[in-house]
């Protein structure tokens, strides 16, 4: 029986870290062998901390957990000379609306994954890792770590790897279930044992991380690129992509088009293109209303901003962000009162309640939509979201907070007629409260 | 020293200063409800958002250190500016979404942060018009309320219990706007009751079972006073209304204690008006009981008494208190040997001080303060279970643990809360603390200095050797011997000693001949018994104690609240008690004494507090303090003695109080004995 994947591959895809998925197997470590496996941690083994650091730094490749930052300059702020312990943490934590391409990489190619930590491990003189999964990937914990028990049975993980004289030990630790551990210190908390809520920067988890010892802390997606920047080489994988923006990278196109599914493109590959070709255009032929375009928290395009370069500067271009490659696809029967109210449920549910403005923000914008929707909107509502919105914007103690006001605000200020309409329409007879 | 201008003025600060700090050492606000000074920071509440120049962002005030910037310049602080004001008015506005605005009915209304915050910095009006999340108000404890939809989440409490207590019983549940402290124990608390997380509420969220919707701030007096439990002087501000007192509290931290103030401190005042109290002098009739006499029948017959077996040369027994005043002590002691002229004056000595001062003799510096278990670089606890018996003390070491990383050794014969602080520990049997602390030496003279603190395990003998054993460590060694009761070391001090050759309190008990025998606020017959059937007795005391029911009058006393005067605590710091109240038919025991000597026809002086304070301060060694330091309700320090002191008759025991217990007084409070759920019973004895 042939192999069942989310969606079928497209042939407009440049496969680097997908390059396996489709291949029977590929889940286990024969089969990974069996397509360059483990060859990358081979070639860092004799290769310098400094110079595996230096590839991932002329890779170009930027973290594809949300906030883009260099790798390779990430790479370079661990202390690896420190007498402490340094510890490798992969961020598994996928929560934000509309991405799901960790759970493919661990799911299809865990072994690919495993390569990326140990190379990172032997650049930062890292002997131990951890893999925080989000909780209710239940069913990946328990496939990631019958990949680890494989790599331990194999040697690929433990004592002396693969001959090389080089010591790893890998850990799965479950999330429970909050959105808030996905940000990087509140993750780090969690995984101690703690309450997950976030911690006060400086000191970077580079320098102060988990147990307060220098951590390294990267996507999942990120670390899965590492064995085909070391195999190929930084500059190979830079070339796929745009200057200051290498590579490909796994792209979640979800919402009303014909072909949803996960997509690998490379950095700079047009929207449009990504909507009508890969994705297969609109869904029943519909008009495109507007994109998110790199999951829930970041803002809005609407339809006539969507001709764009899909890489991170020409996107901050239009005030928004890749984000963590979620790309939601709205055409022009969404409301967008109640997309709104959709986001803001989740950041409501979501925030962690640490700081003042995210925990009572969230909370607040949601009960005005909430009422909104249900019938009971105000002329006043849309300035209200808009000014709530804009203080918190800046002002929480973490990023969740503006997670959450930067997709309003676009919304308010972009789609202003949707909620104008809603308004027509209370005691028209066409809604009623609670209705 | 960095330069660092603020709204437009340049000030000096320390490099890494808060920012917070810095300003408000110059007399600039930035208003926080999450920043507490001395604990951990949280940066949650986003009050103290400032504009610094070059930052696009505004900057967290409570978590920013001052430095210079990148080239040199100072950083240029806005505290005020229209970015920021608007800021603080947005905050305030969403932290009152789900804030209930009931502040007419709050009991935190007149002293609370939001409220002031929201009168200076917020907004007129709130944009919010959705409905509140309400929870239920939950009682954790029988002194501790906790009103969830109040709380703004600062986290104040949790730091002060985990951090300050070293208790950890507060913590948070949920999560975003249903996020809210809980108890340790799931729906109550277990906890040592100390009600810090009271005091440091900003808001009226965590409410004190003992004092809620009594009266509002502004219609009480605010008398700050000394406990009167343990020895530590902990400053306690007592509330008081119409003659009663409403509260206790420290939220001033004005004292010794700072931020600190124990169960005992905190609501332990209430036994002044329990119904037992005795009110009217009381004479023993024909049947063993007694009927009520009026003060002037019971103070002549007392005096023609005294007069009648001094006349004889008798046989006088007395004994002192560990709760009256120094003055009241030194009058006693004054009566007794110049009025009686009898040498048998003693009381319950509960730590061995002659024997320290005595072998300390010659030394210089040699006797800690409670500021010095907070800047000491080590700590060595001995024999005591130190958070039970002394929370302040306790509080001040792990507070200089938490700052200053000092380190922290116990020798105990059980666990104790040091335990978790500490670098070594050591458990002995009981008998081998000295044998615990000499294993100790390597280490301890790897420190820079040390004190010691040590409980009634180590006296006489081994108290000569442990000071043997420090002057061997050649570091600078200071000690504190523990004592029990607010003014033990001052009965001590005043002289209520047998010494001279006089009796001790079990000799006076013991003897068959004694002719009278005056119980000044203590219990002695609660565990011994009284050898002369045809001694007279006199007790002043607040209740029928088993000592009182022995007496022939008893005399009805004033506590340590309805007087004024002067006791000096553990570490030998003088300071002012403050008359709260009064209650109806008690006299102070100076008063008491002063109106016997006067029918007896004695000149002992002018029995006033400030005129026997005065003579306190001119003949007693060391007590020539500060006038200044005491009148401003400061803690003055006496001038140890520093000579032989001979030997004295008689035990010295601890009575092994815990943070719950304190003698008879905590028998007659109500909150006290309903808090009692987690005792510390390390040390604890039977007495």
């Amino acid at each position: 029986m042939a192999k069942q994947l989310y969606n079928e591959p497209s042939p407009l895809e440049t496969l680097v870290i997908s390059k396996n998925f489709r291949k029977e197997g590929s889940e286990t470590l024969d089969g990974y062998l069996a397509n360059d496996g483990f060859k990358a941690f081979l070639k860092a083994k004799e290769m310098t901390p400094e110079a595996i650091i230096e590839e991932v730094k002329t890779s170009a490749l930027r973290g594809r957990g949300g906030a883009g930052f260099p790798t390779g300059l990430k790479w370079s702020f661990v202390p690896r000379t420190s007498p402490k312990p340094k510890y490798i943490v992969v961020n598994a934590d996928e929560s934000e609306p509309g991405t799901c391409k960790d759970r493919l990489l661990m799911e299809y190619d865990p072994h690919q994954l495993i390569e990326g930590i140990l190379i990172a491990g032997l650049a930062m003189d890292s002997h131990k890792g951890y893999i925080y999964i989000r909780g209710e990937y239940r069913f990946l914990i328990e496939s990631m770590n019958r990949a680890i028990a494989e790599a331990y049975q194999r040697g690929y993980l433990g004592k002396n790897i693969a001959g090389t004289g080089f010591d790893f030990d890998l850990y799965t630790h479950s999330g429970a279930g909050a959105y808030e551990c996905g940000e990087e210190t509140a993750l780090l908390d969690s995984l101690e044992g703690k309450r997950g809520v976030p911690r006060m920067k400086p000191p970077f988890p580079a320098v102060a991380g988990a147990w307060a010892c220098p951590t390294l802390l990267n996507n999942v997606e990120t670390f899965a690129t590492i064995p085909a920047i070391i195999r190929d080489g930084g500059a190979a994988y830079a070339a796929l992509g745009i200057p200051k923006a290498g590579g490909t990278r796994l792209l979640c196109i979800s919402g009303h088009v014909n072909k949803p599914g996960v997509y690998e493109i490379p950095l700079g590959y047009n929207m449009m293109t990504a909507i009508n070709e890969l994705a297969g255009g609109m869904r029943g032929g519909k008009k495109l209303k507007a994109v998110v375009p790199g999951g829930s928290s970041c803002p809005i395009l609407r339809a006539d901003e969507c001709d764009v370069a899909m890489d991170y500067d020409s996107i901050a271009k239009l005030g928004s962000m890749m984000g963590s490659g979620g790309m939601v696809v709205l055409d022009e029967t969404t409301d967008m009162v109640k997309f709104a109210l959709r986001i803001m449920r989740f950041y409501a549910h979501e925030s962690c309640g640490w700081c003042i403005p995210c925990r009572e923000g969230t909370t607040w914008l949601k009960k005005i939509l909430q009422r909104f929707d249900d019938g009971g909107g105000r002329k006043d509502d849309v300035r209200v979201l808009g000014e709530v919105s804009k203080n918190m914007l800046g002002r929480t103690f973490c990023a969740l907070g503006d997670a959450a006001a930067m997709p309003t605000i676009s919304i308010v200020e972009k789609f202003s007629e949707d909620f104008d309409k809603r308004l027509a329409m209370q005691g028209s007879g066409l809604v009623t409260i609670n209705g | 020293m960095v330069k660092v201008k603020i709204n437009g003025q340049e000030f000096e600060a320390e490099k890494g200063t808060l920012l917070i700090e810095a300003a408000r050492q110059n007399g600039i606000e930035i208003p926080a409800f999450c920043y507490s000074e001395g604990y951990s920071l949280q940066a949650a509440c986003r009050m103290c958002l400032v504009e610094v120049e070059g930052t696009p962002k505004l900057q967290v005030g409570c978590t920013l250190p001052v430095d210079v910037n990148r080239d040199g310049s100072p950083m240029v602080v806005h505290t005020e500016s229209d970015t920021v004001k608007a800021a603080r008015k947005g905050t305030l506005e969403l932290l009152l979404t789900n804030h209930p605005l009931d502040c007419p009915v709050c009991d935190k209304g007149g002293e609370c942060e939001l409220q002031d915050m929201v009168f200076k910095y917020g907004a007129g009006e709130s944009r919010y018009t959705e409905t509140k999340v309400h929870t239920p108000e939950k009682q954790w404890s029988p002194v501790v309320f906790f009103d969830a939809p109040r709380c703004i989440l600062c986290y104040r409490c949790v730091r002060a219990c985990n951090e300050g207590m070293g208790v950890g019983a507060l913590g948070v549940g949920n999560r975003g706007v249903v996020a809210e402290i809980i108890p340790n124990k799931h729906d109550h608390l277990e906890c040592d009751e100390c009600g810090a997380c009271i005091d440091i509420c900003p808001v009226g969220a965590l409410t004190s079972g003992a004092y809620r919707y009594q009266t509002r701030p502004w219609e009480m007096n605010h008398v700050g006073t000394v406990c009167t439990h343990c020895a530590d002087g902990c400053k306690t501000t007592l509330g008081v209304r119409d003659g009663e007192i409403m509260r206790g509290n420290n939220r001033d931290r004005s004292g010794i204690n700072d931020e600190f103030l124990c169960v005992k401190g905190r609501y332990g005042y209430d036994f002044v008006n329990h119904p037992d109290r005795l009110q009217s002098p009381m004479l023993k009739n024909a049947s063993g009981g007694f009927d009520p006499i009026s003060w002037s029948q019971a103070l002549s017959t007392i005096a023609k008494k005294f007069s009648e077996v001094k006349a004889r040369n008798g046989k006088f027994g007395i004994i002192g208190s560990n709760h009256t005043t120094n003055e009241e002590n030194y009058f006693l002691q004054k009566f007794a040997r110049q009025g009686l002229g009898t040498k048998n004056i003693d009381h319950h000595r509960t730590g061995d001080l002659a024997t320290l001062f005595d072998a300390l003799s010659g030394k210089t510096n040699a006797l800690a303060t409670t500021g010095d278990l907070y800047t000491a670089k080590s700590v060595l606890v001995v024999g005591t279970d130190l958070s039970q018996q002394h929370p302040l003390l306790a509080f001040q070491a792990r507070a200089n643990y938490r700052h200053h990383a000092a380190h922290i050794y116990t020798v105990t014969t059980g666990e104790v809360r040091e335990d978790h602080q500490a670098i070594a520990k050591v458990r002995v049997q009981k008998g081998g603390e000295l044998a615990g602390v000499e294993s100790l030496a390597d280490k301890l003279k790897a420190e820079a200095d040390l004190v010691i603190v040590f409980g009634d395990a180590i006296q006489g003998d081994t108290l000569r050797k442990l000071i043997a054993f420090g002057d061997s460590l050649g570091i600078p060694v200071k000690y504190i011997a523990l004592v029990d009761y607010s003014n033990s070391r001052g009965a001590f001090d005043m002289g209520l000693t047998p010494k001279d050759g006089g009796l001790s309190r079990e000799q006076m008990l013991a003897a068959a001949d004694l002719d009278v025998l005056w119980v000044v606020g203590a219990n002695p017959l609660k565990s011994a018994s009284l050898s002369s059937a045809s001694a007279f007795v006199v007790v002043n005391e607040m209740f029928m104690t088993e000592t009182a029911k022995r007496a022939d009058i008893v005399l009805p006393s004033a506590s340590a609240y309805e007087k004024n005067g002067t006791v000096t605590n553990v570490t030998g710091e003088v300071q002012k008690l403050k008359q709260a109240i009064k209650v109806m038919g008690t006299k102070t025991d100076l008063e008491i004494a002063g109106s016997i000597a006067k029918e007896m026809g004695l000149n002992l002086g002018i029995w006033l507090p400030d005129k026997m304070l005065e003579e306190i301060r001119s003949t007693v060694h060391g007590y020539n303090v500060a006038m200044p330091i005491l009148s401003t309700g400061g803690a003055a320090p006496t001038q140890p003695l520093n000579g032989r002191v001979a030997a004295l008759p008689g035990t010295i025991s601890s009575a092994g109080d815990t943070l719950f217990t304190s003698g008879t007084l905590s028998r007659y409070s109500k909150t006290l004995n309903s808090v009692m759920e987690a005792p510390g019973a390390l040390y604890a004895k039977e007495n």
